[in-house]
């Protein structure tokens, strides 16, 4: 066990003097972190040595986010989840619609299990994307790894992809290595990921020793992507233009399952346990880290009134075509689900097909000036 | 809420007693902090092979100097309060390198640091410091003000004089390091001292977290407030942790006389005022500073010192007086001149832009101050100042007279 000098050291003054100032704070951990929890926990580290207030470090630098309640933790390892349970079983219920710490997560990557998808319009549906994250077992997570972790995981990674074959032989860009050239179609393709500027994620650790050992894999078709050792040690992501969000899922469920089973040969499964399902380092990641969403042109329909609540109806979010923290152009919106923890990842794409096809329909209807008012779906 | 200090130091006075005799501190820690497991090497997954920094971009004084058989002897080893090699370096890993200065690249995390990697941070002070010898060399202290001559500059060239310094809190960690606890204990320490100071001195105390609008409005008009690092430099450092938990400004009435608390160092002391009266900016300053030693060392406490190292502060760059003493001095003609960096060089200066560093300069109006702080004494650098000032002074003059200047011959560095 990894002994944590500074934690020892940090024993030595009372819970009260060490207690955060989170009197002007606005997130799930300042929510969730009682004297009494903080008093409970601080002595504890997981076995690689990740103490509380590690997990806590970011929540405390960022009081607030303006637009959304961000969860301020994170987890240092997979432990970081059972150690400190008493701080992140109501962070998560509280970000995850009230899920309880005997629930459990069910996890569905069988593609044939979705329903349609496969006809979204292509006038209004742009693209369509699904990703997820990944967390190699016997590793530690990107808040806390160190330099011999980090370069361990993405050898591991790279020998993974490149014994990928058919549609999903590709290739790998080490960040510090790529050529100029190869930056600049990366740019153009929209994969490149950039140094994370966020405080969220600084503040974390997570950009620490940048750019080394991060990197992009990518099939040759450019509709397989795995970004390597950003905010998870893997982000996996399928994507193609248009509304064939069915032809994406089931890439993504093919391509996800090739690369867990290499993993696994190589005796680093992926981190997943029956109640949190996929273990990533946001708390907001767990369950399916699943994002699936289009870009869809829903001009009249985001103006409507009742806009907002059509999508918390449907389980969904919006976002600009940026991404988080962008706002939308010209009308286009990024729709995705809103949910992640408790249900499965055929449940969650299926929201967002079923969501986007409906709001498609509403946008039409909207266009020849007739009322959506009989459409209005009941809560999902 | 002394109680947890008051245990833990109740041999401080000791420690810096071993350090004045010029003990080692880190065996004095070792022997006086009855809690420490310090020294206990951490356990390693990896070889140190396998975590060695990439630096083959890096252009700072840590990269330069970190062999990977310096990293493999230190990688295991950390202060008694658990601070490590890792730790140290992390900045300057994280920023490769600063396009017009060499930046130094590691930090300090508390006193015992400068021991317990001096395998790597002798080598980068001697770098930084003009090849100051920390093992062989012993650092001049002089806070005698009366011993500087010729302090009053023309004002018709010097808008402003300044001077600074950093001092630490034995005994607390550094703020790269520092807990929260620690943080608020060297708060408290200072405020408490600073409280007691007297006649032109006397001033009060706006805590980050609690100053009104208005309070702030007023600090910023007086150029007084310091913000939260930006610099990558200093957050990949972990100096803005707990941002504005027990950081404040304290000044004087007369707003002459400033120190910040827990921004980069524990404190940072700062005498300055309108005009070219050096002489008296620096008299205040060492009346300041050593009245605000006296305070504290009546309740117990007292500055981090050593004969070989000066003052220890958070940067390296800082190490010895950690004095910076400073102009806005109008050299509009002399600043155009092809021979301006060279003299400012030879005598032992360095320019910024009246932002301070990474700044442009504006109207011809030069922030000029000290290149060194180790290995001369405050008042051998104030009057190299002062001496070189009224040199690039008589310069501008010339020009204004078109008159030819001379660049003088470079000073001697350690004295």
């Amino acid at each position: 066990m990894t002994k944590n000098c500074h934690n020892d050291y940090k024993m030595k003054f009372t819970a009260d003097e060490e207690f955060p100032d989170l009197s002007l704070h606005n997130n799930h951990m300042a929510k969730a972190l009682t004297k009494e929890i903080y008093d409970k926990l601080r002595g504890k580290s997981t076995p690689s040595g990740f103490t509380l207030d590690d997990v806590i470090q970011t929540g405390v630098d960022n009081p607030g986010h303006p637009f959304i309640m961000t969860v301020g933790c994170v987890a240092g390892d997979e432990e970081t989840y059972e150690v400190f349970k008493d701080l992140l079983d109501p962070v998560i219920s509280d970000r995850h619609g009230g899920y309880k710490p005997t629930d459990k997560h069910k996890t569905d990557l069988n593609f044939e299990n979705l329903k349609g998808g496969d006809d979204l319009d292509p006038n209004y549906v742009l693209s369509s994307r699904v990703r997820t994250g990944r967390s190699i077992k016997g590793f530690t997570l990107p808040p806390h790894n160190s330099r011999g972790e980090r370069r361990g995981i993405e050898k591991l990674s790279i020998e993974a992809l490149a014994s990928l074959e058919g549609e999903f032989k590709g290739k790998y860009y080490p960040l510090g290595g790529m050529t100029d050239a190869e930056q600049e179609q990366l740019i153009a393709d929209h994969f490149l990921f950039d140094k994370p500027v966020s405080p969220l994620l600084t503040c974390a650790g997570m950009a620490r020793d940048w750019p080394d050992a991060r990197g992009i894999w990518h099939n040759d078709n450019k509709t397989f992507l795995v970004w390597v050792n950003e905010e998870d040690h893997l982000r996996v992501i399928s994507m193609q233009k248009g509304g064939n969000m069915k032809e994406v899922f089931r890439r993504f469920c093919v391509g996800l399952q090739k690369i867990e089973e290499i993993f696994k040969k190589h005796n680093h499964g992926f981190m997943w346990n029956e109640h949190l399902g996929y273990i990533l380092t946001c708390p907001s990641n767990l369950g399916t880290g699943l994002r699936g969403g289009v870009h869809v042109k829903l001009p009249k329909l985001s103006t409507h009134a009742k806009f907002e609540e059509i999508l918390t109806r449907l389980r969904l979010q919006k976002r600009g075509t940026g991404g988080v923290d962008t706002a939308s152009v010209g009308g286009v919106f990024d729709i995705s689900n809103a949910d992640r923890l408790g249900s499965s990842e055929v449940d969650q794409v299926q929201l967002v097909v079923d969501g986007v096809k409906l709001m498609v329909e509403m946008e039409k209807k909207l266009e020849k000036g007739e009322s959506i008012d009989g459409m209005i779906p009941a809560q999902k | 809420m002394a109680s947890s200090f008051s245990r833990i130091l109740s041999s401080k006075r000791n420690v810096g007693i071993l350090s004045l005799v010029g003990g080692s501190v880190a065996a004095g820690f070792l022997l006086h902090r009855e809690h420490a497991s310090a020294g206990e090497p951490l356990r390693r997954r990896y070889p140190a092979s396998a975590e060695y920094p990439d630096l083959r971009k890096h252009n700072n004084c840590m990269a330069s100097n970190l062999t990977p058989a310096i990293y493999s002897k230190l990688c295991d080893k950390v202060t008694p309060n658990g601070y490590t090699l890792d730790q140290a370096i992390q900045t300057g890993v994280d920023n490769p390198g600063h396009p017009f200065i060499k930046t130094v690249g590691m930090v300090a995390g508390d006193e015992e640091s400068y021991e317990v990697f001096a395998d790597l941070l002798d080598p980068v002070i001697k770098e930084r410091h003009n090849g100051y010898d920390a093992r062989t060399m012993k650092h001049p202290t002089d806070l005698d003000s009366g011993k500087i001559h010729s302090g009053q500059f023309d004002e018709r060239y010097v808008l402003s004089s300044r001077v600074r310094t950093g001092r630490s809190i034995r005994g607390l960690s550094l703020p790269p390091a520092c807990t929260r606890a620690e943080r608020r204990e060297v708060e408290r320490v200072v405020v408490d001292a600073l409280a007691g100071l007297k006649g032109d001195l006397t001033g009060r105390y706006y805590s980050l977290t609690q100053m009104t609008d208005k309070e702030q409005q007023q600090l910023i008009d007086d150029h007084f407030l310091f913000d939260k690092p930006v610099s990558p430099l200093l957050t990949c450092a972990g100096m803005a942790r707990d941002w504005p938990d027990a950081r404040g400004i304290w000044h004087n009435n007369e707003k002459t006389f400033l120190i910040w608390v827990n921004e980069e160092d524990h404190t940072r002391v700062i005498s300055m005022e309108k005009g070219g009266n050096m002489k008296r900016v620096f008299e205040r300053f060492c009346r300041g500073l050593k009245e605000v030693e006296r305070l504290i060392q009546e309740r117990g406490w007292e500055f981090m010192w050593n004969e070989r190292l000066g003052y220890i502060l958070t940067c390296p760059s800082n190490l010895g007086t950690g004095l910076r003493a400073g102009v806005h001095v109008k050299l509009p003609l002399l600043s155009k001149d092809p021979r301006f960096s060279k003299i400012l060089e030879n005598l032992r200066l360095q320019k910024r832009g009246t932002g301070g560093v990474d700044t442009a300069a504006v109207g011809g109006i030069f922030d000029i101050s000290n290149l060194d702080r180790l290995g001369q004494s405050e008042v051998q650098l104030v009057q190299t100042v002062v001496d070189g000032v009224n040199y690039l002074i008589e310069c501008e003059k010339k020009l204004e007279r078109g008159q030819d200047i001379k660049v003088p011959p470079p000073i001697k560095q350690i004295k």
